[in-house]
């Protein structure tokens, strides 16, 4: 497959306007100036293109239902908050092709008719925060960016907002509440952003990548993008791989490539050619897969059916040396860190799982260990406010569901684990 | 008392806002990147431009873990200590940092040069083990690395 999102990343300049244009930049753009702001949004439903930030919810839906909504103004957001562990899939966007982002932006902006977007950058990425703010300079100095764009009239204007170090703002309504000067909370939903968002007006929050796919439906059209990858997903997905493989890195392959074609194909396979033992697909809040599960398709379909999730598409890859239980104490104690505190099962529930799965890797466990996890886990899904809990819960139900005899060997060998 | 270059720092970023207090983490910034950290004190100078009171402004300023509310060293290391580092190597990179250093986790060195906290995930995950020093990113560490690396900070200009 051509690439798109990542096109042009090799040339060292590519971050560089001149060198976006030359490369075919701002054509969408340009394109989308002669169009209506309804036409905009009813190519990108018809493109099947969903949200890259984990959740795969259909883009043109989310931008109807904001469009829909009489209050003005209406906000851009994007998330570029990646901070679900292993994901690193738009720091490549955000460092060398910034441009994409800004142009997918500009465009989305006059589709809902937003006149002020900010991207909302993690505060770990500090150079990608002076790259960004340096392209939108340029943009501005060149009328994508303003009060008159390309001299039609619209105007939009951009800017980067960086956080602080904090997994939650990631969730759209805490990254809200971060954006507004506030502690990056969850707000309960509904109302949800789309008609109560930034500033209590309507608001779109969409992935860095989910913009960057824009100019791509607008410059081939609706009908050629759906025809990429997976027929009820299409587009081009990428893929943050880690962990035991020979060549980790950001890959760009159509929606639905299997975890197999991934790690052996792309990334050269297990390193040392050990024997690949188990696979985190989508970022840390999503299922564990065992090694016999590598031929399911890698989008929000089909994984659901494999028993886990596309996620962000950030693929951990653990070799059979790799202790799980001592894998899935690690996401815990993430969890525990990140979690807000507002949600009792979250900010309790997560640390009581931590210190049951503590006693375990730590060789002193008891017979019913595993069962109370299981009980604690179930009392977190599905009662907090926001997915940070539902992650927390399914992380140890499927270390347990599928890796068993890992737990169980830890607690009837009283093996004391390195932690 | 804030400083005039801390002042028109601030103003630039409350520029950009509708509400001066969603300019409050960047004005924590600022000070923090003048002063290493933000003081008790230093919370209450800010809240009065930000429109905010101390308490709100405290609230949002231990909310964020890269915002320090207490003196740190010269240099921050962040050490990522989610779950590709520590497959690929997190524990002997830590035990090779706190040997350096003399230090363990949220603790300062003597000398004042060094503190050491974890980082929950630096996105680096392909160059695990990571770890970021101030604004320097440094993956695929080893303990060997440790000493060329540490050793870029050891002549500053203090």
């Amino acid at each position: 497959m051509e690439k798109y999102l990542l096109r042009n990343i090799e040339n060292p300049n590519s971050a560089d306007i001149n060198e976006y244009v030359k490369a075919g930049g701002y054509k969408a753009l340009a394109k989308a100036m002669d169009m209506k702001p309804a036409d905009i949004i009813e190519q990108v439903k018809k493109s099947g293109l969903r949200g890259r930030g984990g959740a795969g919810f259909p883009t043109g839906m989310k931008w109807a239902f904001a469009a829909a909504d009489p209050k003005m103004p209406k906000y851009l957001l994007c998330n570029a908050d990646e901070g679900e562990p292993g994901t690193f899939k738009d720091r490549p966007l955000l460092e060398k092709n910034p441009h994409l982002l800004i142009e997918g932006m500009i465009i989305s902006g006059h589709a809902l008719r937003a006149k002020y977007g900010y991207i909302y950058l993690r505060g770990e990425y500090p150079q990608a925060k002076d790259i960004l703010e340096a392209a939108i300079k340029q943009a501005y100095e060149k009328k994508f960016l303003g009060d008159n764009i390309l001299g039609r009239g619209v105007k939009f204007d951009l800017c980067v907002h960086q956080g602080a170090g904090a997994y939650i703002c990631g969730e759209e309504t805490a990254l809200i509440e971060s954006l507004e000067g506030r502690r990056g909370q969850p707000r309960i939903k509904p109302p949800f952003p789309v008609n109560e968002g930034f500033l209590a007006k309507p608001t779109v929050v969409n992935n860095v990548e989910t913009f960057s796919n824009v100019p791509y439906v607008l410059e081939i059209g609706p009908e050629e993008y759906s025809k990429i990858g997976s027929s009820d997903c299409p587009g081009p997905k990428l893929f943050s791989v880690s962990g035991h493989v020979k060549k980790p890195g950001v890959y760009e392959l159509p929606m639905g490539t299997t975890l197999r074609d991934i790690i052996y194909t792309h990334c050269g396979g297990v390193t040392g050619d050990k024997k690949l033992k188990a696979v985190i697909p989508g970022g840390i809040s999503t299922p564990v897969l065992p090694a016999d599960k590598l031929d399911c398709p890698m989008d929000f379909v089909n994984m659901p059916k494999h028993g886990s999730m596309l996620g962000s598409g950030a693929v951990m890859v653990f070799d059979e040396t790799v202790d799980l239980p001592k894998v899935c104490l690690r996401a815990i104690k993430f969890f525990e860190h990140e979690s807000c505190g507002k949600c009792t099962p979250c900010r309790e529930g997560i640390g009581w799982m931590r210190s049951i799965l503590g006693r375990i890797c730590g060789g002193t466990g008891n017979a019913g260990d595993i069962d109370l996890l299981l009980e604690v886990s179930k009392n977190v899904m599905g009662k907090t406010f926001c997915p940070l809990g539902d992650g927390a819960a399914t992380v140890v139900q499927n270390f347990i569901k599928n890796f068993r005899n890992e737990f169980e060997a830890h607690i009837n060998n009283k093996v004391r684990a390195e932690r | 008392m804030l400083s005039e270059k801390e002042k028109n720092e601030i103003e630039t970023e409350l520029k950009q806002y509708e509400h001066k207090r969603a300019a409050c983490v960047e004005a924590l910034k600022i000070m923090q990147h003048s002063r290493g950290w933000v003081s008790d004190d230093g919370i209450h100078d800010l809240a009065g431009i930000l429109g905010m009171t101390p308490d709100e402004l405290d609230g949002v300023a231990t909310f964020y873990s890269l915002i320090f509310r207490k003196p740190v060293g010269r240099h921050v290391i962040l050490i990522c200590n989610t779950i590709s580092c520590w497959v690929m190597g997190y524990n002997q990179v830590l035990r090779s940092l706190n040997e350096r250093l003399g230090i363990g986790l949220g603790d300062t060195s003597a000398d004042g040069r060094f503190t050491l906290l974890p980082v929950p995930c630096l996105g680096a995950c392909d160059q695990a083990p990571a770890m970021m020093i101030d604004n320097e990113l440094y993956g695929d560490l080893t303990p060997e690395k440790m000493d060329e690396i540490l050793g870029k900070y050891s002549w500053e200009r203090d």
